[in-house]
């Protein structure tokens, strides 16, 4: 998919967290090559769950959202899903807070935004596999 | 009985026999289903509920029984064939030998981060990528990207002196814990996980077999818990038993079911490492 004008949403309400401004570094300084909108600092993760985005990121459409309920990610996904171009992407909440991909295991980040984004930067244009394909065996 | 050597040292002859018995595993169709099985349980390991292969006191026992496994397979092929450990502390840059043509290959290319050298290179023809979270065919790597570092000697040796296995609450958040500190969920270089970011590529997902170095790496940690084990002769694993969601000592982990902690503490009844 390329990156659609109409389908941009303004970023809201998905400022990182201070405490995970280290940890999510490498990440924020990629970011200066995407399509970055705008941010404010209201938000805060940590309270009721991370915020949600919608947003396009370097030609991807990345959002993040609150899980369906009995969808997988309410299951496997600590209740927040993640889609890439329409493509869920398989997220983990650690015990501190942090999060991790499938295509970014060994590397928490501080919150779902900054999964995504850096999941776009490791995928390079790849689509990801529909999360069932992998699931049913 | 095999004896596992560092790969630095080994032989011409050593690494072709290798490499020819990991493609030939690939071409049976054997390999991918050690990537799948790992996949899963990277998947279902989680901090807070169920959990045998990663962020709990089985990680070591865990891959310990899969690298039985996979290196058993390997011998089906070639009886000679025993795993190699890679010491990422002495041989720490992309142009180390284990990169080389004639074992593992090189580092990707910049435009999409492919292998483009070695056995392992999708020009070759034997070295797909199947199962996968996204739809590339080739192998990746990206050593080092993004400042990315490898854990240093001195690093390795803070997490040796630690000397309780593992601690509650047996997760990723486990303090003064060996296990912890070495699988790199805490501490000074996050030992085991930081390799894997380090090379990128498949190796930095739930996928991470897909790299054939996985098995060196592994190894290498395979090797440091048990050089872990002769430095505290007295310390023991952890949980003894009784603790909700991880393998206790005598628990049997998944997917075998009929292995325990307590069978794989002494790695000498399968193999033994050269130093
Ligand atoms: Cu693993
Ligand atoms: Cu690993």
């Amino acid at each position: 998919m390329s990156s659609n004008i109409t389908r941009r949403v303004v970023l809201r309400g998905t400022a990182v967290a201070v405490a995970g401004a280290a940890l999510v570094a490498p990440t924020a300084m990629a970011a200066g090559r995407g399509a970055m909108t705008g941010m404010d600092h209201s938000g805060h993760t940590g309270h009721g769950g991370p915020q949600p985005f919608d947003e396009m990121y370097q030609g991807r459409h990345i959002v993040g959202k609150a899980a369906e309920p009995g969808s997988m990610s309410a299951h496997h996904g600590d209740g927040f899903s993640v889609f890439i171009d329409d493509r869920e992407l398989h997220i983990m909440q650690n015990g501190d807070g942090t999060w991790i991909s499938i295509v970014n295991h060994y590397l928490p980040l501080a919150d779902p935004h900054a999964i995504a984004r850096a999941a776009v930067e490791k995928l390079r244009g790849a689509e990801l596999v529909p999360m069932m394909m992998n699931m049913a065996h | 009985m095999a004896v596992r050597k560092n790969q630095a040292g080994l032989s011409a002859t050593d690494k072709r026999n290798f490499v020819n018995a990991v493609l030939e595993l690939k071409k049976r169709g054997i390999y991918d289903g050690f990537v799948r099985t790992h996949e899963e349980f990277i998947m279902s390991d989680r901090d807070n509920s169920d959990r045998v292969g990663h962020r709990s006191p089985s990680f070591l026992p865990w891959h310990r029984r899969f690298l039985i496994q996979f290196e058993g397979e390997l011998q089906k092929i070639d009886a000679s064939v025993s795993l190699p450990y890679w010491d990422w502390t002495a041989d720490n840059t992309p142009t180390a030998s284990i990169w080389g043509d004639d074992f593992l290959g090189g580092n990707g290319r910049s435009r999409d981060a492919q292998v483009m050298t070695g056995p392992f290179a999708y020009s070759t023809g034997k070295w797909n990528i199947n199962a996968s979270s996204d739809n590339r065919p080739y192998l990746q790597r990206e050593l080092g990207a993004d400042g990315a570092q490898l854990p240093t000697r001195a690093q390795v040796d803070a997490v040796l002196a630690m000397t309780t296995y593992d601690t509650a609450p047996f997760n990723s958040l486990s303090e003064g814990s060996f296990r912890n500190y070495l699988e790199g969920w805490r501490g000074q270089g996050r030992v085991h996980n930081s390799v894997h970011v380090w090379i990128g590529g498949q190796m930095a997902t739930g996928y991470s077999p897909n790299d054939p170095a996985f098995w060196l790496h592994h190894c290498f940690i395979d090797k440091l818990w048990s050089d872990w084990q002769r430095m505290h002769p007295t310390s023991g694993y952890l949980p003894a038993g009784g603790t909700p969601n991880v393998v206790d000592l005598k628990d049997t982990m998944r997917p075998w079911n009929n292995v325990t902690p307590a069978d794989m503490l002494d790695h000498t009844k399968f193999y033994t490492y050269d130093r």
